[in-house]
C-alpha cells in the first residue's frame, strides 16, 4: 500500500515541493533506465565490481603477490580457480586486487578529462569573441592528434607509472567534452533566465558555475560514460605495453603482457585478464546506452 | 528557452563568384593545416624537453668534464633560447631531419621510411575488410530494424568497441595459428622467404605479385590476413554503426516512401535510393577510420611482432630513444591530421549542399 502512494508521490504531475519535483524527475529516469535490460546488466556488472574492489582483502583467496615456484602455470582448477601465472600466483587474487587499479585509473581520467572540458568549453561559448577562437583553435588542434600515440609519448617523457598514465590518457582525452561543453553554453548563454541573473548583478563566474555548468552535466554524463570503455581499453593498452603500472602490480593490461610469452601452451594466464577487461568495458557501453536514453533523449535514435 | 543567436546566420556577406568562394575556402583549410601542424610540433617539442632523461648527458656520458658537457650543449643547440629552439626544430623535421635514432644508429628519417609502408599495407588491408563486410552490415541492419539481423550487427559492433585489441591478437594466434595452423605466424614473412623478393614498394603483397613469386605471396597473405582482419573488425564496428544510422536516416525520408508507393523491389530502394544518398558521409568516415587503424596498429603490430611503424615507437620508447618516439609521433600524427582534413575536403567537393 505504502508502495504505491510512494510511486503515485514520486510521479504526480503538481509537485509540492522541489525536492519531491526533483524525486520525482530522477524516479521516472530510473524508469526509463530500468526498461533497457543490458543497461541494468551493466549496472549490476559495475556494482560487483566496485564491490570487489571494496572488499579484496577479504574477497581474494589469495595474496596477489604470493609466489609459489613450485605450483607456477597451474591451469584452472578447484584450488586456483583462474589458474596461476609465470611465478605461481594465483590469477583470481590478481584480478580481483587489480580491479582497484582500473578502477583508479578510470574514475580519475573520467574526473579530470570532463572537467578540463568543461572549464574550456564554458568559458569558451560563454566569453565569445576572440577567446572562443583560440580556445576552440586549440581544442581542434588536439582533437587532429592521434591519442594513443601521444599518450604514449607523454609517458615516455615523464616515465611509466599509473598516475603518469592517468594524467596522459587525461590530457589527450579532454577536447570531445570541451566541444560538448561549448555546443551546450551557446545554447543556453542567451537565455532569458541568464539574462534576469545577469540583471541581478551576478559576475561572470558566478553565471558561469552556477547557472551554466549544471546545464552542461547531463551530456558530459552521458558521453563520459560512454567513454568510459574506451579509457579502459587504453589504459589497458599502456599497462600491456609497460608504460602503466609496475610490477608486481597486478594491472590487467600488463598481466596479458605476461601471459604473451606462454599464450600457446599456457593459454589461461593472458586470457584471463582479458575477460575481465572486455566484461568491464561491456558494462560500461551497456550503461552508457541507458543513461542516454534517460539523459539525452535526442541523440537515443543514434 | 530564447534561440541561441550564434546558429543564427549572422549579417550575410556580400555575394561572391563560386571560384572565389572557393578559394576562401582553400585557403581556410590550408590555414587549419598550417596551425594543426605547428601545433603538433609544439606539442612533440615540449615532450622532447620535459623528459626527465639528459640528452646532453646521454651524448657525452658520466664522465665528461664540465667543459665537454658545456662544448656539447653548444653543439646541440641547447643553450639557445627555447623560441629559437623550437623554430630550428620546425626547420630540421621541414628538412625530413628527425635526428638520429640512437637504439638503430640510422637517421630517424630513413628507419621511418622502411618501417612505414609495413603498416600503410597493414592499415589498407585492414580498412577494405571494415568497409567490404561493415558497410553491407550496416545498410543490412538499417533496412531490416529490430529484427534478429539488426541485433546481430549490434552485437558485433558492441563486442569491437569493448574488447581489447592485443588481447583478441593474442587470441586469434592461439586459435588460427597455435591450434588450426591455418595462418602464419608472427611477422611479415616465413623464414623460408625472408629476403627473397625485392623491396619495390615496401608493399609485400604487391612486391611478390610484381615479382611473379606465387608461393611467396601465399606466404605474405597468410601472414597479413590475421592482423588485418583484426585491425578490419575494428573499423568495421565503427564503419557498420555509422552507415547504420545514415540509412536510417535516409529510409525514413519522404521520397522513400513515395519510391515504395511506386511499387518499387525492396532491395532497389534500399540499395539504388537510400544507399546512394549515404555515399558521402560514408567516405568521410571511411578517411577517419583509416586514420585510427594507422594509430590502432601499435598495439596489434607488438602482438604479430610486425616491422611496422607502432612496433618501431614502441621499442623506442621503451629505450628511451625520443628522436625516434617524437620523429615516429610526428609522423602518425601528420597522416592523422591529413587524412583528417581530407575527409572533410571530400565531404565539401562532393556534398553540393554543402557550397
Amino acid at each position: 500500500m505504502s508502495d504505491v502512494s510512494l510511486r503515485d508521490w514520486l510521479l504526480t504531475d503538481a509537485p509540492q515541493t522541489r525536492r519531491q519535483a526533483r524525486l520525482g524527475a530522477f524516479y521516472q529516469g530510473w524508469l526509463v533506465f530500468r526498461s533497457n535490460h543490458l543497461a541494468l546488466l551493466g549496472l549490476v556488472i559495475l556494482v560487483l565490481l566496485v564491490g570487489t574492489a571494496i572488499f579484496a582483502p577479504w574477497i581474494a583467496p589469495q595474496s596477489p603477490f604470493a609466489q609459489d615456484l613450485a605450483d607456477r602455470l597451474q591451469p584452472p582448477s578447484a584450488e586456483h580457480w583462474l589458474g596461476t601465472d609465470a611465478l605461481g600466483r594465483d590469477i583470481l587474487s590478481r584480478l580481483i586486487w587489480g580491479s582497484r587499479i582500473t578502477l583508479f585509473i578510470v574514475g580519475t581520467v573520467a574526473l579530470i578529462s570532463p572537467l578540463i572540458g568543461l572549464l574550456i568549453g564554458t568559458v569558451a561559448g560563454f566569453a565569445g569573441g576572440w577567446v572562443d577562437q583560440v580556445l576552440m583553435r586549440i581544442t581542434d588542434i588536439f582533437l587532429a592528434f592521434p591519442k594513443l600515440i601521444l599518450a604514449l609519448a607523454f609517458v615516455a617523457a615523464l616515465g611509466p607509472s599509473v598516475t603518469n598514465a592517468v594524467l596522459a590518457l587525461a590530457l589527450t582525452g579532454w577536447p570531445p567534452y570541451a566541444r560538448l561543453a561549448r555546443a551546450e553554453t551557446l545554447t543556453i548563454r542567451n537565455a532569458d533566465f541568464i539574462a534576469a541573473a545577469r540583471m541581478q548583478g551576478a559576475s561572470a563566474p558566478r553565471l558561469l558555475i552556477l547557472h551554466i555548468w549544471p546545464l552542461c552535466l547531463s551530456s558530459l554524463i552521458v558521453r563520459v560514460a560512454l567513454d568510459m570503455a574506451g579509457i579502459i581499453l587504453s589504459a589497458a593498452g599502456l599497462g600491456f605495453l609497460g608504460l602503466g603500472a609496475q610490477p608486481p602490480a597486478p594491472e590487467w593490461g600488463a598481466m596479458i603482457s605476461d601471459g604473451r610469452t606462454y599464450i600457446l601452451d599456457h593459454w589461461w594466464v593472458a586470457a584471463m585478464p582479458g575477460i575481465a577487461i572486455f566484461l568491464v568495458s561491456l558494462a560500461f557501453n551497456f550503461l552508457g546506452d541507458g543513461l542516454r536514453d534517460v539523459l539525452d533523449p535526442k541523440g537515443a535514435g543514434e | 528557452m530564447s534561440l541561441n543567436t550564434a546558429q543564427v546566420p549572422g549579417p550575410q556577406p556580400r555575394p561572391r563568384s563560386p571560384a572565389w568562394r572557393r578559394l576562401r575556402g582553400a585557403g581556410g583549410v590550408l590555414l587549419s593545416l598550417v596551425l594543426t601542424m605547428l601545433g603538433l610540433l609544439l606539442v612533440t617539442f615540449i615532450i622532447g624537453r620535459v623528459m626527465p632523461i639528459d640528452p646532453v648527458l646521454k651524448v657525452v656520458g658520466e664522465r665528461a668534464t664540465q667543459a665537454q658537457y658545456e662544448a656539447a650543449r653548444q653543439a646541440m643547440g641547447l643553450d639557445q633560447p627555447l623560441i629559437v629552439q623550437f623554430l630550428t626544430y620546425i626547420g630540421d623535421v621541414l628538412r625530413g631531419d628527425f635526428g638520429r635514432s640512437i637504439s638503430t644508429g640510422h637517421p630517424v628519417a630513413e628507419d621511418l621510411r622502411r618501417v612505414f609502408p609495413a603498416t600503410l599495407e597493414l592499415a589498407s588491408l585492414g580498412t577494405l575488410i571494415g568497409v567490404v563486410i561493415g558497410v553491407p552490415l550496416g545498410v543490412v541492419a538499417a533496412a531490416n530494424r529490430g529484427r534478429w539481423i539488426d541485433q546481430v550487427a549490434r552485437v558485433v559492433a558492441l563486442v569491437g568497441y569493448s574488447v581489447p585489441i592485443f588481447w583478441l591478437g593474442l587470441m586469434g594466434l592461439l586459435v588460427f595459428y597455435g591450434i588450426l595452423g591455418w595462418v602464419g605466424g608472427p611477422g611479415r614473412q616465413g623464414i623460408l622467404f625472408d629476403g627473397m623478393v625485392d623491396t619495390r614498394t615496401g608493399l609485400m603483397l604487391l612486391d611478390t605479385a610484381l615479382a611473379g613469386d606465387w608461393p611467396a605471396f601465399r606466404d605474405a597473405f597468410s601472414h597479413i590476413i590475421l592482423p588485418a582482419s583484426l585491425l578490419g573488425y575494428f573499423s568495421l564496428a565503427y564503419i557498420s554503426r555509422m552507415t547504420r544510422s545514415f540509412m536510417l536516416e535516409q529510409l525514413s525520408a519522404e521520397y522513400i516512401t513515395t519510391a515504395r508507393v511506386k511499387g518499387l523491389p525492396e532491395w532497389r530502394v534500399v540499395w539504388g535510393h537510400a544507399f546512394r544518398n549515404i555515399a558521402i558521409p560514408l567516405t568521410t568516415v571511411i578517411a577517419l577510420s583509416f586514420g585510427s587503424l594507422l594509430e590502432g596498429s601499435v598495439l596489434t603490430e607488438i602482438i604479430f611482432s610486425w616491422p611496422g611503424i607502432g612496433s618501431y615507437i614502441t621499442k623506442a620508447l621503451l629505450a628511451g630513444d625520443m628522436n625516434a618516439v617524437l620523429g615516429g609521433t610526428v609522423v602518425v600524427g601528420t597522416c592523422f591530421v591529413v587524412l583528417n582534413l581530407l575527409s572533410d575536403i571530400l565531404y565539401r567537393v562532393l556534398d553540393p549542399r554543402s557550397k
